[in-house]
């Protein structure tokens, strides 16, 4: 039997969004796939050593379960975001979700492989000496080398 | 039902349960068997998946009293 692959890209770097690609890259590679995380644009916030500043907003995010119903223009309010953020984060370890570090070494114990989009740590302007040490940096076209040949492929 | 492995995954959500007893599957010899004890009702479908599409044998699958258990030999 061929090892199946799967390829993920990582854009978003909000607490919500973080979690979708560690929990499918973890399962993924628990099931026996070969799997690559492609970090770009805000995701690479998800390579940080520390992780504290990935954060939630009720803001712009009505989807978003409140506990009492928020007007837009209380949401916007400072400390809210990190309110929420704080909130977010009981609520997960309530329900014994992982958190993202847990999550992330979960990953890398596993081998899933970590590339971070080299374009944009330069337009950012991202010190790689904040991010993780398993990190590979490439390009799109680095990237398709193995996303050509993968089973599934997700954008997340 | 004998077993060589106890995991307990109790309070764990997704995707802790099956990630978690891969890593317990991991030092164990073939034919050996892992006892897996579940209180997220997900790892149920969850757990019958991880052995179809790993190989290793799903030899039951029990609830008592909100728990589950699994036996899952190792292929």
């Amino acid at each position: 039997m061929t090892t199946k692959k799967m390829a993920i890209i990582a854009t978003k770097g909000t607490l919500d969004m973080a979690y979708p690609p560690f929990i499918l890259a973890s399962t993924a590679a628990a099931l026996g796939y070969d799997v690559q995380i492609f970090f770009t644009f805000y995701g690479l916030q998800l390579l940080r050593k520390d992780l504290s500043n990935v954060m939630i907003s009720p803001l712009a995010n009505p989807a978003m379960p409140m506990p009492v119903p928020m007007p837009v223009f209380v949401q916007m309010l400072p400390g809210m975001e990190s309110m929420a953020t704080m909130m977010m984060k009981q609520k997960l370890k309530k329900h014994g979700v992982a958190s993202l570090e847990e999550l992330r070494d979960l990953c890398l114990e596993a081998d899933v492989k970590f590339i971070a989009c080299q374009m944009t740590v330069d337009l950012f302007e991202f010190d790689k000496s904040e991010f993780i040490d398993n990190v590979e940096y490439g390009g799109a076209a680095m990237f398709f080398g193995f996303a050509g040949e993968t089973d599934i492929c997700l954008f997340v | 039902m004998n077993f060589n492995k106890e995991f307990d995954a109790s309070g764990m959500s997704c995707p802790l349960p099956i990630v978690k007893t891969k890593k317990s599957l991991a030092d164990m010899e073939s034919g050996q068997v892992l006892k897996v004890i579940a209180t997220d009702c997900g790892a149920v479908k969850d757990m019958q998946a991880f052995a179809d599409q790993t190989g290793n044998k799903l030899l039951s699958n029990t609830e008592d009293c909100g728990k589950y258990i699994f036996f899952i030999q190792k292929k």
